[in-house]
């Protein structure tokens, strides 16, 4: 077979950092992951921003961080409610480590347009 | 009381085998493999090694009766078998702090490491470990700006960095180097980094590189919306020429640059990270030369130590072997140094090679990076070894995929987020790595074809230098 036609084009994407290159994930994985930052003892804190600011380093807080929240399904609700509240911006998962004072995760959960 | 002036040779264990000290907070504590000639007492070999790396020379000299040696020498305090070896056995020195310049990793070395290396009663020397006291640790700057700060600039969180160097490592142009660069970056990966022999040379001048690879890493972070960086190596000549480097590094914005520690050497590298902190870069330490001192088990100085050495001196990443890849380095050994990059207290533990507590205080940690023969099929070993807190770089792994190195990269990082999500899930990786990936694969033709690559790619040889341990 002559070489060219074995080799595939890549095309560049835009990704959105952790988790950029896997497919959209389903409901029970995207609670499988909140499990994860529950269970290391990280607050959930749910960030926001349209689409044209995804760079900055300062996504909005959608309320404040839910410190101490224990509950899948209230960190799941306010996920959802930040979404239909902004449809059109990226939304993004944080757990964050108040003992390191950094992020032990952060992914986008829905993708604005 | 004054002491009379007894000219001639005394035994070394009259001054400096102590067997009834009590190491203090303050002292710094080493640990020696000792193999002495035949027919040498122990304690005469230990104590020989004590008086030769600190305060003794062969013979009495007057001039000793001058100060008091008592506060300033180097005791051996404790002699112990090595288990398994006969020949051998472990000699714990202790040093007081005053024997130290402030900060100098360079003067510590010189002292532990010196002359008493090459000391005729001995037949082979190694340095296991290095206890050093908080009261010297806060006179090191340590690293630049450490993994908290990193990932801060980077934006990088929930996962190891993601690299590779540039292959081949010498003879490309600086346009056609950017290029490779560029290929990388936009394929996925976060860092890339010069190959640790890519200095100045005549087929590529550093500015050379610098200006391409700058602009490959700003073209790449526009197109993917996320942060790019290159290590670009400042290792040179001559101090000055490393400082105008870096520099330019600086000019050009680039987050982070890169120094070869022991090929460079401890000042040098220490100046390095000292301006690195006052100018707010990020800095990547290659370790070359390492295995020639760290590889024998009988002589030389174990990489445990070099490790403390370059937290101390300071870096923002240190090159740690792969366990599983080409490189020598067992799993255990591994998680013992690399514990001493990142944590904030190190208990001893001998399983590990960690002779003593090591408490680091608010010393900021160092990312393990791993590079050296490693592929897709390795990733889940990779994430449950080295943790989040590490940079895993595939060189052949990246260039070699039969699409190019932008469908390498999107490979490995596909790969790379499959494994995390699959550990944050509660599945164990390596146990089900196989179905991890190929799952992944499903999603992504270009891991498909990585899979293919190397599904037959083993480095399966024993580790030369093991823990003594039966």
């Amino acid at each position: 077979m002559p070489f060219q036609s074995t080799v595939g084009d890549y095309q560049t994407v835009a990704t959105l950092e952790t988790f950029g290159f896997l497919p959209p994930m389903s409901q029970d994985e995207i609670y499988d992951q909140i499990a994860y930052i529950i269970a290391q003892g990280w607050s959930p804190v749910i960030e926001h921003v349209h689409p044209s600011g995804s760079m900055q380093t300062y996504w909005s807080y959608w309320k404040l961080p839910f410190f101490g929240e224990k509950d899948l399904n209230v960190v799941v609700s306010e996920l959802e409610a930040c979404h239909r509240a902004y449809p059109d911006h990226h939304v993004r998962m944080v757990g964050y480590d108040a003992y390191t004072q950094s992020q032990g995760t952060c992914f986008v959960v829905f993708e604005g347009r | 009381m004054s002491k009379k002036y007894d000219a001639g040779v005394k035994e070394y264990r009259d001054t400096y085998w102590t067997p009834e000290y009590v190491p203090l907070d303050t002292d710094l504590l080493a640990c020696f493999k000792c193999t002495g000639q035949e027919g040498v007492p122990r304690e005469e070999v230990a104590a020989a090694v004590a008086a030769e790396s600190s305060t003794g020379t062969w013979s009495t000299v007057w001039s000793e009766l001058l100060t008091d040696l008592e506060f300033y020498k180097g005791r051996c305090y404790r002699i112990e078998d090595v288990p398994g070896d006969k020949e051998s056995f472990y000699a714990f020195i202790a040093y007081p702090l005053d024997l130290f310049e402030e900060g100098s990793i360079t003067n510590v070395l010189t002292s532990l490491v010196g002359n008493v290396f090459g000391f005729k009663a001995l037949r082979h020397l190694r340095l296991e470990d290095i206890r050093f006291p908080m009261a010297f640790i806060k006179t090191c700057g340590g690293p630049p700006n450490g993994i908290v700060v990193e990932r801060d600039r980077l934006n990088k969180y929930g996962r190891p960095l993601l690299g590779c160097t540039i292959k081949p490592k010498l003879g490309l142009s600086g346009k056609n180097y950017g290029r490779v660069v560029y290929e990388c970056l936009r394929g996925g990966l976060d860092l890339t980094k010069d190959d640790e022999n890519i200095n100045s040379q005549p087929f590529q001048r550093w500015r050379e590189r610098f200006e391409f690879v700058a602009e490959a890493v700003k073209l790449a972070q526009q197109e993917t919306g996320e942060v790019k960086g290159h290590y670009l190596n400042c290792t040179a000549t001559t101090p000055e020429e490393m400082y105008e480097r870096a520099e330019f590094a600086k000019e050009l914005d680039m987050p982070i640059i890169m120094h070869d520690y022991i090929t460079g050497g401890f000042t040098a590298n220490t100046g390095l990270a000292n301006w690195c902190r006052k100018n707010g870069m990020l800095l990547h330490i290659h370790r070359a030369m390492h295995a020639v001192i760290d590889r024998h088990p009988k002589h030389g100085i174990h990489f445990r130590v070099l490790a403390k050495c370059l937290r101390l001196s300071g870096g923002d990443q240190l090159h740690t072997g792969t366990v599983v890849g080409k490189l020598e380095g067992d799993r255990q050994t591994t998680l013992g140094y690399i514990d001493n990059l990142r944590e904030s207290f190190v208990p001893e533990d001998r399983t590990r090679g960690n002779f003593f507590d090591q408490d680091w205080g608010s010393m900021p940690g160092v990312f393990a990076v791993a590079s050296g023969g490693i592929h897709v099929w390795h990733m889940p070993a990779l994430l449950a070894i080295f943790g989040d807190d590490s940079c895993l770089q595939f060189g052949g792994g990246t260039h070699g995929h039969p699409w190019g190195s932008a469908a390498g990269a999107a490979a490995n990082r596909v790969a790379l987020e499959a494994c995390v999500k699959a550990r944050n899930a509660g599945r164990e990786i390596e146990k089900e790595s196989r179905d991890i990936l190929m799952e992944a694969a499903k999603h992504s033709p270009e891991l498909a074809i990585a899979l293919e690559t190397w599904k037959e790619i083993k480095f399966e040889f024993d580790t030369v230098d093991k823990l003594d341990v039966q």
